[in-house]
């Protein structure tokens, strides 16, 4: 790792073909800055995308990634921080690659505690497709497959995360800069799973969650008196669903991070060229 | 007297049939002699009917066959489940004190022996310890010195104290007592020791077993019958190699998480069933399209759907070689006997790092629940060479840069191989993708790069057909008029169906495929044997087809795949090329 690297040096040369205002833009600043200002590089970094408008994030940002599957991003992500610890892994997406598809690999996610980060642009709408609900839409909101409104209630990731043993659950908003960065590297730099669920508006097909209905409705926490490591707080918060948190609604500062409690700390790319010396131990095992 | 000695315990699920049929085969196999196991298991936990069966002689022994000579039946059900494969003078152990086996009325031809197995089992200490006492009867029966007992009960019960170890062999010598002295004649079997020095395993643990020696370090599964045992052979084994064993939540996280660990350099494996492979093709793609070396173990059950989750059969070949949409370059490969499920899990590792792509290991639930004996120097573990493929470092990086130093980890090379750069490596960065990819590993959907990647992918295949040797095992007589083809677990069955066909003055030449995508040409082999029978255990013989378009004459072919339709003048052209060979031909 240097210390001199820059959050441009994240950037790849492809230009993003996001609508322009579209929340990611800032999102994906923000997750660039505060990998460098966590001291990480491009070398030692690796992106999981998923699939949607937020899953192009692999392709403009530069370092080790991988755009898989759509809602399974999650478990790469684990398996690449597993293999080798040494390695920054930061698993991005959508509301419906997290909260939709992906649901199940969340909630197990959460509940495995990996050290990894998890940023998620939810802007409650499929983009990509040309506007459909998401699970996080309102119950009324109109698209053109739920014409009178989807009329379930819209899932609560937040919630999901606290519910499944989270050790560490943020909200942040795309368009402020500063805060945004800072609760991502706050995600980075807590040992265990970082959720980060970003207000990251889309400006083409939600004429509902927009700037404006977020810059009127968020309440920063960091102006309350809101202590992170106050579960049941949290959880009041989390479930209330009348306002728009921004800031660590949860911390466990217990937190000890799945690799740790198994003591996994070898990198496993490195192996013999032959079997391991002591194998032969193991056919004795069967007599 | 047989060469053989077919023995089997039976009862219900829950009467700790499995682990005393493996105590008795443990005995046998620390006794020199070989053992050849299988179960008839239901899935249940409880209840029904389940054995355990050992086919033991102190020649190697391949198969099951249709006979029982002495078994120990805890139900009425299990005498009636095995009433055909019993036959004159078998021996039945069975406890008439029981009330459920009061009724009991063992055929006259048969050896009825009638032992108090619960009450002798409460004067060594306990009444669990009954199947205990009637292995000590079956020692007694078949002439087997019960002091061979003694080594496999320590290794099952030391755990619990020298106590219990002490009443379970005092349990088995009051089994051997009683029927010695209440019984004559008994002693018409004789299980004869040698000084041989064998192991005994199943091919589930073989797979493991070989993972551990190839370097897998990073295994992801969700249990599905019959491949846990794969998965609760490396739990705990693989950590003292620095490995890990992860319990996903289903097979779509368990096949990222494997491909996670792959991505980051870890060679990487999961096992599956068929049913797991249908939740794992969604990903199997991605594997190969960003050309990722994964093993996946399929341990095939009989389908389809849930199917008979723990019966034989062979029936998931098409969905391995054609699964998934789009065309995914894979290698299939199966091992077909318990020894070469080792080997053959050490090469699928190799082959996958070697040509980056995923590598089905295909077995069937007759491999994974037959317990075997081998010598042990079958598996010598100097005998392991791992091949890691074109992996590059720091310094190597720059070879494979294009002119604004980026990494290129899909470059078109000519043998289709392009280089690797685990994460972590300076001036490696690099993502990739499912979606269409250039040599950087960024989307395009360019005509152009689409063929040459497509090509680039194929090309592996070509370079593996020309670097490995895809061979297949011989047995019988080369030049034999009947040619028996067959894969999987097989093998064992087969060869020795061979020595009875050979009685009847039936030679028979007989080729046991491991590889079977890619495979090898056996034209001449169809060619030159007047009768071809292909054996499979599925319905549709799915390997008979593969056999039989293989020996087709070729067909021309007019293939396109950069994305766009076929234009009707383009391809009238592409047409009008492909004939004019053969009009050629006619005007010579």
């Amino acid at each position: 790792m240097s210390s001199d690297v820059r959050f441009i040096d994240f950037k790849s040369d492809k230009q993003p073909t996001w609508c322009p205002g579209c929340g990611d833009f800032g999102t994906m600043n923000g997750m660039m800055k505060a990998l460098a200002e966590t001291g990480n590089d491009p070398d030692n970094t690796f992106i999981v995308a998923g699939i949607g408008c937020s899953g192009k994030i692999g392709t403009y940002m530069h370092s080790y990634a991988l755009h898989g599957v759509h809602g399974r991003a999650l478990p790469v992500g684990a398996g690449v921080k597993m293999a080798n610890p040494e390695l920054e892994v930061m698993v991005a997406g959508g509301d419906g690659d997290g909260y939709s598809i992906g649901a199940g690999h969340f909630i197990h996610a959460v509940r495995r505690n990996v050290d990894m980060s998890y940023v998620v642009m939810d802007n409650r709408i499929y983009g990509l497709t040309k506007g459909q609900a998401s699970p996080t839409s309102r119950e009324d909101f109109e698209t053109s497959t739920s014409p009178d409104g989807t009329n379930m209630a819209p899932v609560n990731p937040l919630a999901l995360a606290l519910a499944s043993g989270a050790t560490f659950i943020a909200q942040s908003f795309s368009s402020d800069s500063q805060r945004h960065t800072e609760l991502v590297r706050e995600a980075i730099e807590h040992d265990g799973f970082g959720l980060v669920n970003v207000y990251s508006p889309c400006v083409t097909f939600n004429d509902v969650d927009t700037y404006d209905y977020w810059r009127d409705s968020i309440v920063d926490l960091s102006e309350t008196d809101h202590d992170p490591s106050d579960e049941d707080d949290a959880r009041e918060r989390i479930m209330s669903g009348d306002r728009e948190h921004v800031g660590i609604l949860y911390q466990d500062p217990d937190s000890v991070p799945y690799g740790r409690r198994e003591g996994m700390d070898q990198n496993m790319s490195e192996i013999p060229d032959g079997a391991p010396e002591d194998a032969m131990d193991l056919v004795r095992e069967f007599y | 007297m047989p060469d053989d000695l077919n023995w089997a315990i039976g009862g219900e699920a829950g009467d700790g049939i499995d682990s005393t049929g493996k105590i008795f085969a443990q005995a046998l196999s620390r006794a020199g002699r070989h053992v050849y196991t299988s179960k008839d298991f239901a899935s249940r936990i409880r209840g029904g009917y389940t054995a355990y069966k050992i086919r033991t002689s102190v020649d190697r022994v391949e198969s099951v066959v249709d006979r029982l000579d002495i078994l120990i039946a805890l139900t009425e059900r299990t005498i009636d489940e095995n009433m055909d494969e019993l036959h004159d003078g078998s021996v039945i152990i069975y406890d008439g004190e029981r009330t459920t086996m009061q009724n009991v009325e063992v055929p006259d031809n048969m050896v009825d022996l009638d032992v108090p197995l619960q009450s002798l089992a409460e004067d060594a200490g306990g009444s669990i310890m009954r199947n205990v006492v009637a292995l000590g009867a079956a020692c007694q029966v078949t002439n087997f010195p019960i002091g061979s007992l003694d080594a496999s009960l320590e290794k099952r019960f030391k755990d619990k104290g020298t106590a219990i170890v002490e009443n379970n062999k005092d349990a088995a010598r009051l089994g051997q007592e009683y029927v010695q002295e209440n019984y004559d004649h008994t002693e018409e079997y004789d299980l004869e020791t040698t000084d041989s020095d064998y192991v005994l395993l199943n091919g589930d643990e073989a797979i493991g077993m070989g993972a551990i020696a190839a370097g897998c370090r990073f295994y992801a599964g969700y249990p599905i019958t019959p491949a846990t045992d794969v998965m609760e052979y490396l739990t705990g084994r693989i950590d003292q190699y620095g490995g890990k064993v992860i319990q996903a939540e289903d097979e779509l996280a368990a096949i990222n998480l494997s491909l996670g660990a792959a991505r980051a350099g870890a060679r990487a494996m999961t096992a599956t069933s068929g049913p797991g492979v249908d939740l794992m093709t969604e990903t199997f793609g991605l594997v190969g399209a960003s050309e990722t070396p994964l093993v996946i173990c399929d341990v095939m059950r009989a389908g389809p759907s849930t199917g008979m989750p723990t019966k034989q059969e062979q029936g998931d070949l098409n969905m391995l070689i054609y699964g998934g949409h789009g065309e995914v370059e894979r290698l299939v490969i199966g091992p077909t006997t318990v020894a070469e499920c080792f080997w053959r899990t050490v090469e699928a590792f190799n082959l996958a790092e070697k040509y980056q792509l995923p590598v089905y290991l295909v077995s069937d639930l007759s491999l994974a629940v037959t317990e075997q004996t081998f010598r042990p120097e079958t598996f010598d573990m100097d005998d392991v060479e791992i091949e890691r493929g074109k992996i590059v470092d720091e310094e190597e990086i720059d070879s494979w840069t294009d002119e604004q130093d980026r990494f290129q980890p899909h470059f078109p090379t000519a043998d289709g191989i392009s280089p690797r750069a685990f994460p972590g490596t300076d001036g490696g960065a690099h993502m990739t993708t499912g979606l269409e990819h250039n040599a950087l590993g960024r989307r395009t959907e360019d005509t152009e790069i689409r063929v040459e990647q497509v090509e680039k992918r194929q090309r592996k295949i070509e370079t593996s057909k020309q670097r490995e040797t895809w061979d297949y095992r011989e047995f019988g007589d080369p030049d034999a008029d009947t040619l028996l083809i067959s894969w999987g677990s097989n093998e064992g069955p087969i060869r020795e169906g061979m020595e009875l066909l050979a009685k009847d003055g039936i030679d028979v030449r007989f080729i046991s495929m491991p590889y079977l995508s890619p495979r090898p040409d056996l034209t001449a082999e169809i060619e030159n044997a007047e009768t071809t029978i292909v054996v499979e255990c599925n319905a549709k013989g799915q390997l008979a087809d593969l056999l039989e378009r293989d020996v087709l004459e070729r067909l021309e072919r007019v293939n396109k795949f950069d994305g766009v339709r076929f234009k009707a003048d383009e391809l009238a052209e592409k047409v009008r090329r492909s004939v004019k060979p053969s009009q050629e031909a006619t005007t010579q």
